[in-house]
């Protein structure tokens, strides 16, 4: 008995030391699309994340009904015939955070290697990003390209004055522990 | 002593490291939601009447609707091109559930104003509600010679609607609609009408592409008097949507385009070919940005 207590107390409290879990405290995603007739903007608060220091393994989920737009009706088109919300209701991450550094303080740059899947379709990415573990409250900033069509999202021929063929996202995660 | 092994068990279970369980832990963390059906029609119209539809807040439309002479009226009038009615009108967006609309139709040269209120919105998950529920109101004017409905003052040439639109996706495809509906007009022909009509509508559409959907409608009169020869609307449809524009292109026994017309006052027979095409053309425009 003695001993099952002595394990579980040991357990728990390397399992608490080792294990660096922080939850999403703020976040913004934010992407662009600029098209020669239109420029679409879009932005998100809604996001999900999980971070954990120890393995640098980082996963997040992005509601994709809570993407704001400058108008009603681009958000209308946005779900109902782009990315098809209703069968896919959310695009999510898988990945683990390369490089980090824990002796270096303040900004520093790592890239994050992952499955990223949105509209039904997973392709494996690689994003170059900051990451600042000040107070230990990780920052993440990243800036970078998607190409709609890898995702099977399809546009109209009509309207690809409307709509750039790579949209600029980016991300800002403010984590706590 | 079994319930600490159980959970040391567990704990290990929880922190197995991973991105899948992670993944799942932070699947598991988050609140049940709602998600709400969006886009149940294209349009605010379905082929005449309503949809359940409301503009978002700070959105304007424009609605050009246009209704031909019947087919049935031969090469002379080139199958009813020779001769339309127009209704121009707009819709604006108060809330994203609250729209107020004004128009005017060629037909009896009636002015329209209206409001609609989104009271339901269907959704699943945290909160469950099978159907979109929209209340529409409207008031229709005549301003045709007041010398054609000899004895009648303008107030009555008023007529007031009312209608719950009550609707339905159920897939992404497929979104079915019922207009239980009341119509009253000031003054109405007592022989054959009483001043209220009750009517009740259905209709629906179907997508066939992620721009094109088939739409259909149809209201049913009920307790017509006997000697009233006008007929149940009834229309077929086709939305066509590209960006900012949705073109509905309909065929029609009804040539009026507001609901006292339509409704109670259609008088072509779809099956003897009195169809009369027509659209109806909408363009949104955004006047107050969202943020």
């Amino acid at each position: 008995m003695k001993t099952i207590i002595c394990f579980s107390i040991l357990l728990y409290t390397t399992q608490f030391s080792f294990s660096q879990k922080y939850t999403l405290e703020k976040s913004t995603i934010t992407f662009y699309s600029d098209a020669p007739v239109e420029d679409i903007k879009a932005e998100n608060s809604k996001a999900a994340s999980l971070l954990n220091m120890t393995t640098g393994d980082i996963v997040f989920s992005i509601p994709i009904e809570e993407f704001e737009f400058e108008k009603d009706l681009m958000k209308k088109h946005f779900n109902e015939k782009y990315l098809e919300t209703e069968k896919y209701p959310k695009a999510t991450f898988q990945g683990k955070i390369i490089g980090f550094k824990t002796e270096v303080s303040g900004e520093q740059e790592t890239s994050a290697k992952g499955k990223l899947t949105m509209h039904g379709v997973t392709k494996e990415i690689e994003v170059q990003g900051i990451i600042d573990m000040t107070n230990n409250k990780p920052r993440i900033k990243a800036n970078f390209k998607i190409r709609i069509a890898d995702y099977n999202i399809k546009i109209p021929q009509l309207l690809w004055k409307n709509i750039a063929e790579e949209v600029d996202v980016k991300v800002e995660f403010n984590y706590k522990p | 002593m079994k319930s600490i092994l159980l959970s040391n068990l567990l704990f290990i279970a929880i922190c197995a490291f991973g991105q899948d369980d992670l993944m799942k832990e932070l699947e598991g963390a988050q609140k049940p939601e709602t998600t709400y059906v969006a886009s149940t029609f294209k349009g605010s119209r379905l082929v005449n009447g309503q949809t359940v539809e409301t503009k978002g807040k700070g959105e304007l439309e424009f609605i050009f609707s246009h209704r031909f002479g019947a087919i049935s009226s031969g090469s002379y009038n080139l199958f009813g091109l020779d001769q339309a009615f127009v209704r121009l009108g707009l819709e604006y967006g108060l809330t994203d559930n609250i729209g107020i609309g004004l128009g005017r139709n060629s037909y009896d040269k009636t002015i329209d104003g209206y409001v609609r209120y989104k009271l339901l919105r269907q959704s699943s998950g945290a909160h469950n509600m099978p159907v979109t529920v929209t209340a529409f109101l409207n008031g229709a004017i005549k301003t045709s010679p007041e010398k054609l409905d000899p004895g009648l003052v303008s107030a009555d040439r008023l007529s007031y609607t009312g209608q719950l639109l009550i609707a339905r996706k159920f897939s992404s495809k497929l979104s079915l609609q019922l207009m239980p509906t009341l119509i009253h007009r000031n003054a109405v022909d007592k022989r054959i009408d009483d001043n209220d009509l009750i009517a009740i509508g259905a209709g629906g559409r179907y997508k066939i592409t992620r721009s094109i959907a088939l739409t259909s409608e149809y209201y049913y009169r009920v307790g017509v008097k006997n000697g009233n020869l006008n007929k149940n609307s009834i229309g077929f449809g086709v939305d066509i949507e590209t960006g900012g524009h949705i073109f509905q292109l309909v065929m029609t026994n009804a040539q009026g385009i507001t609901e006292r017309a339509f409704i109670g006052e259609t008088v072509g027979d779809f099956f003897a070919g009195d169809i009369h095409l027509g659209f109806n053309v909408t363009r949104t425009f955004q006047l107050k940005k969202r943020k």
